[in-house]
Order: structure tokens, then sequence, then C-alpha cells
């Protein structure tokens, strides 16, 4: 037990009147890469998005570390360890490269090892270094997504939520993202739970995979049985 | 997987040149950019309005015989330049609180106006304390002018503080026309608050600040250029200085500051700044206290330069400068800025040529300054720097 960094129970998000979380539970150990797969509108987003604070459940636990964190506000959560990186990268558009590392930084107080961490993301993403004055809103959509990793590194944090990395990006870039996830996860020792529509690939890096299902848990185990899983094979990874 | 090389080619920064360097520097962003962008702007204006006010001169000679427009021109000139120039400070000290505030929430708060009048009278009741303490010859008139400054700017900051946490919070979400009529509520408010206080200790609410009691504003500064003198007006000077001055704090604050970098992600993305570790709300405040202390400020120094206000002083300025943020295009700082300048330096020519043409006189000013305005927006609907706005999303 003591080794679960994040720990759900039974959450329920309502958007309005939409019930798009009915009781979700999920687990992540510590230096564990945990994959949330399923289709659009499955409730992925808000689970994150529950988890980090951004919406509050109606009924449900977050639980990090031992601490109950529902219902905090997302800058409290945050300050507890917990990056997310949210669909759509969300760049500050009209910020620099160097603002959006800064911004990353907010918790961060001590100046040189804001120093010392943008280093490491520019050794992770060298191509940001040449890019540091360019305002957000000019990068490419890849460019745009290493930033966004960068910048949610910049605290170091505990926990890592990555909403969709891949999305739009060129099949090369994918492959480098994904080298990344796991490169955070190896050398920095970062727990990653990981939403993916790539869910071959994110099946073959994570250590476990939950299967969503407008609202819904409807499958949970180890990613390499998930991996062999027919009915996964067939919903998910596009095998007939 | 393997990492691929074409992703990670190139990866020294590229070599600063010297010109970057210099632009990189703390003296250059913080002030010689910012005080040069404004003097070439005045200097731009003015020389605009100049061309045209003799054109005018020259094309619709004054109905009164005896006078030569252009030699009243040439006379009034560098007093036109002055006055439109510290007005337009004035302005675009307002106007930097409706666009602040419009660049973190997407609203317009109405009330500002009020925050102006707040500022107006808190300057009055500490010049007046200071008299009634009869240490107003006293003191060293620049520290009397900045403990008043401090002192508006508190007041108005505060309010404007509480004004975002008691009203307009409360209403996050709720559709547009809501905090709209509440900010207009909390206007008329704010005067009569203001004017039943002022009646009731003072059985009257003309408020006049004493500045004719002090050397330094009663007799106006003469400047000889050619043969002729010029008058210039202390609180113009005065309002220059400061607002120039408060300009250079704000730029830094907002562009080299991380409360700033802070607020400028706030209003370009909520839910991520919130994400990455800041505290939405407390930024939305400290924008709400920058734009207050600013209008505060503006109110002051308009004070000290008219001499009487009243709880409505608010209103026309107050509209102006937000006809000025709109100019400037909304959200945007330098806009604002800009936009306050134009509308200042335009209406001081209106008043210096229209004094001349009885038919019209100095209160057609308001009027033509609008409709230029109008004109200006038919052609640039986004305002001069307008195209931020639209980035934005
Ligand atoms: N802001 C919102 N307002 C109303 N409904 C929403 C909102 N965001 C999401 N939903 C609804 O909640 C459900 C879950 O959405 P969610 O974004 O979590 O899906 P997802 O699994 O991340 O899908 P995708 O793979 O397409 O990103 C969907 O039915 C969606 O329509
Ligand atoms: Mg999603």
């Amino acid at each position: 037990m003591s080794d679960i960094v994040l720990h759900v129970e039974n959450l329920h998000s309502y958007y309005g009147h939409i019930h798009a979380l009915k009781g979700i539970s999920v687990d992540v150990k510590k230096g564990e890469i945990v994959t949330l797969i399923g289709t659009n509108g499955a409730g992925k987003s808000t689970t994150l998005r529950t988890i980090s604070g951004v919406l509050r459940p109606k009924r449900g636990t977050v639980t990090l570390k031992g601490q109950n964190i529902t219902g905090m506000r997302p800058h409290e959560v945050a300050a507890l360890g917990v990056s997310h990186v949210p669909e759509g990268r969300r760049i500050f558009p009209q910020l620099t490269v160097m603002e959006n590392l800064d911004m990353g930084a907010w918790n961060v107080s001590d100046k040189k090892l804001i120093e010392t961490r943008k280093e490491e993301v520019f050794t992770l993403f060298p191509r940001l270094r040449e890019r540091i004055n360019q305002l957000g809103g000019t990068l490419s959509g890849g460019e745009q997504q290493m930033l966004a990793i960068g910048r949610a590194l910049m605290t170091r944090p505990e926990v890592l939520l990555l909403d969709e990395p891949s999305m739009g990006l060129a099949p090369v870039l994918v492959e480098l993202i994904f080298d990344i996830i796991q490169k955070i996860n190896k050398e920095q020792g970062t727990t990653i739970l990981l939403v993916e529509q790539n869910a071959l690939m994110a099946l073959e890096i994570a250590t476990r995979g939950y299967v969503l299902q407008t609202g819904e848990i409807v499958m949970n185990n180890d990613a390499k049985v998930l991996l062999k899983d027919e009915r996964v094979r067939k919903a998910y990874l596009g095998e007939e | 997987m393997s990492t691929t090389a074409t992703v990670q080619d190139r990866p020294v920064a590229p070599k600063a040149n010297t010109l970057e360097l210099v632009q990189q520097s703390w003296i250059y962003r913080f002030l010689l950019f910012p005080i040069g962008q404004m003097l070439i702007f005045i200097a731009g204006a003015t020389i605009l309005l100049t061309v045209i006010a003799y054109a005018i001169a020259i094309a619709f000679p004054a109905p009164n015989p005896n006078i030569d427009l252009v030699t009243q021109i040439n006379r009034q000139l560098p007093g036109m330049i002055i006055s439109g120039v510290s007005i337009g400070f004035v302005y675009s000290m307002i106007a930097l609180g409706y666009t602040l505030v419009y660049g973190v929430l997407q609203f317009i708060n109405f009330a500002h106006s009020e925050l102006f009048m707040v500022g107006s009278a808190t300057g009055f009741v500490v010049m007046k304390a200071l008299e009634d303490n009869g240490v107003l010859k006293e003191w060293n008139p620049i520290l009397m002018i900045l403990f008043m400054l401090v002192c508006a700017m508190t007041v108005s900051g505060i309010l404007a503080m509480l004004m975002e946490r008691i009203a307009y919070r409360p209403l996050r979400g709720a559709p547009r026309l809501v905090p709209l009529i509440t900010a207009i509520g909390i206007s008329f408010f704010l005067i009569d608050f203001v004017r039943a206080g002022f009646a009731i200790t003072r059985n009257e609410f003309n408020l006049t600040y004493p500045v004719r009691s002090l050397e330094m504003f009663a007799t106006p500064v003469r400047v000889a250029i050619g043969e002729t003198t010029v008058n210039v007006r202390t609180t113009s000077i005065m309002i220059i200085i400061s607002a120039v001055i408060m300009l250079v704090i704000l730029n830094y604050i907002v562009n080299g500051t991380k409360l700033g970098r802070g607020i400028r992600a706030v209003a370009q993305d909520q839910t991520m700044s919130g994400l990455l570790g800041v505290n939405v709300n407390l930024m939305i405040s400290l924008t709400f206290l920058i734009g207050g202390a600013f209008g505060g400020a503006a109110g002051m120094l308009f004070g000290m330069n008219v001499g009487t206000i009243t709880p409505y002083v608010g209103f026309l300025p107050g509209l102006k400068a937000f006809t000025a943020a709109v100019l400037g295009g909304i959200g945007n700082i330098t806009g604002a800025l800009l936009g306050g300048l134009t509308i200042g330096i335009v209406e001081a020519f209106l008043n210096g040529v229209l004094v001349y043409y009885p038919a019209l006189g100095q209160r057609y000013t308001d009027i033509l300054t609008f409709s230029v305005l109008i004109l200006i927006l038919i052609f640039r609907p986004t305002g001069i720097l307008g195209k931020r706005v639209d980035e934005k999303v």
C-alpha cells in the first residue's frame, strides 16, 4: 500500500448534467507508467482533470501519497508535486519559450535550480534551445508538445499526468516523445499516468493499463496482458 | 525504439550579435524602449495634428477678421501640446485599468471610472488634511505629491480588489451581461456613497484642492521659445513626470517580473496557469489592485490639475479612457497608453482651434473627439494595435 503514490477511488464527475465519470478507480505505484486507454469521449481527459483539480468530483476521493487531495484547487495540487500536461499542449502563445519554461518553474524559487532544470530540458529537447526567444504560439505542433512536456518537468514532479502527448505529431516525433517519456520515468524516477489514443505504443512502454468506456473502467491489467487481450486488440489496436 | 537524429541536430544556441545584446539589456528593455516609444508616438501625433491645425487655419479663416488664426496657433502650439500630453497621460493611466482587467477576465469593469473618482477624492482629503494641520506649505512639494499619490493609489487599489472579491468573483461563469450590470450598479453606489459622505461631513460635495495656496502651483512656469514666452502649468509637468515614471514601473512589473509573467499567463490561459501552480484568483486580485492603483493615481493628478472635483468627476474621463482602451486594442497595454495619448492630444488641439469659431466653440470638443474616434474605429475596428486580441484565442 505504501508504494501507491496516486490512489483514485470511485470517482464521479459531471459537466453540468453530463455524468462523465461513473465511479473510476485507479492506482498508480511509485515509478510506474500507467496508461489509460479508451475511445473518444470515454472520460480519459476528465479523469486527469479531476485528479489535478480542474474539475471537482461529485463523489469519490483522490489521494496523493496518503493525503486526501479531493476538491483541492489546481495550484494546490501542483504544489504537491503533480504536473498535468493537458490535451492540446496549452502553450502560452504570447510568452516566449523561455517564459513558458519559467512558468513551469512557478513553484521553484531557487534561481540556480531553475537554470539547471532548463539545461535538463534543453538536453532532452535540443530543438527548444534554439527557439528560446520565439513566442510559444509560433512554434510548430511538435515543438509545442516538446515545450509542454519540458515545462511540466521544470518542477521535477513526482507524478506526471500526460494527456495524449502524441496527438497530431509525425511518426518520427511520436517515437521521440515516447522515448523521452520512458527516459523521464527511468532517469528521474517520475511516476507517469499516460492517456493515449495510440494504445499500442502506450501499452508497450507502460507497466499497467486501464481501459475506459463511457466513464467506466471495463478492464485493468498488466500492460503485457492487455496487449495480448483479444477484446483490446479488436477495439483499440485496430485489428479485425 | 531509437532516438532519431533528425530532430536532435543543431543543438547549439545561435550566437547573439551586439544589437541583440543591447536589445536584451535591462536598460534598453525597461527604460529606453518604453520611453522612446512614448516620445516617438507623441512626436508623431503632435506633428500630424499641427499640420492639420495649420491646414484648418488656412482653409477656414476665423470669423473674427481681427484674429489671424495662424499666428494664434503659433503662439498656442506649445501649450496645446503640453496640456494634450498631460491629459493624455491621465487617460492612459485610466485606460490601463480597463485593459488589464479585460486582459485577465475578458470583462469591462464599468465601475473603473469610480476608482478614478475615489482616487481624486482621496487626493483632496489628504491635501485638505495637510492644509488643516498647517503642514501643507512646510512639506517638500515633491514629497507631498508622492504622499498624495501613494494614498490615492492605496485607497483605489484596495477598493478595486474588494470590488472584484465581493462583486465580480461570485459571478464568474455567469453570462457576460450579469457582471456588466453589476459594475454599473457599483458605479452608482460609489458615486452616491462618496457624495453622501462629503455632504454629511462637509455639507457640500464640490471639492476644491488647496492647490492655489501653494506658490509652486499658483504661477505657471514661463518658457521662452524664440520671441514668444509660453506659460506652462506646473501641474501639467507634474502629471507628465509622474505618469512617465509610473508607466515605466508598470512596464517593468508586467514584462520584467515573475508577478507580471504570472498575470500575462493568466490572461492567456487561466486553466493552464493553475495547473502550473499559479494561484489564479490571487493574480486576478493583483491585476485589479494594479489597475485600481493606476486609476486612483490618475484621479489624484487630474484633481490637482483641474482644482475642483465632484463625485461625478469620473464619468467623462472614464468614458474617454474606455474609448482609449478600445482605440488601442482592448487587452493591449501599449495600446491603452497610446490610445490615451491620442485622445488627449486630439482633444487639446480641438480645444485650441475651436475657440476661434464662435459658432462651434469648445463645447464641441468632446463630440468631435468621439467622432474622430468613431472614424478611426470604422477603419480599424480592433483598434490601433488590436491584432493581439484575435491572436489571443
Ligand atoms: N467542457 C465540457 N462540457 C461538457 N461536456 C464535456 C466537456 N468536456 C468533456 N465533456 C464530455 O465528457 C465526456 C468525457 O470527455 P473526455 O474529454 O474526458 O473524453 P476523452 O476520453 O478524453 O476523449 P478523447 O479521446 O476524445 O480526448 C464526453 O462525453 C464529453 O463530451
Ligand atoms: Mg481527451
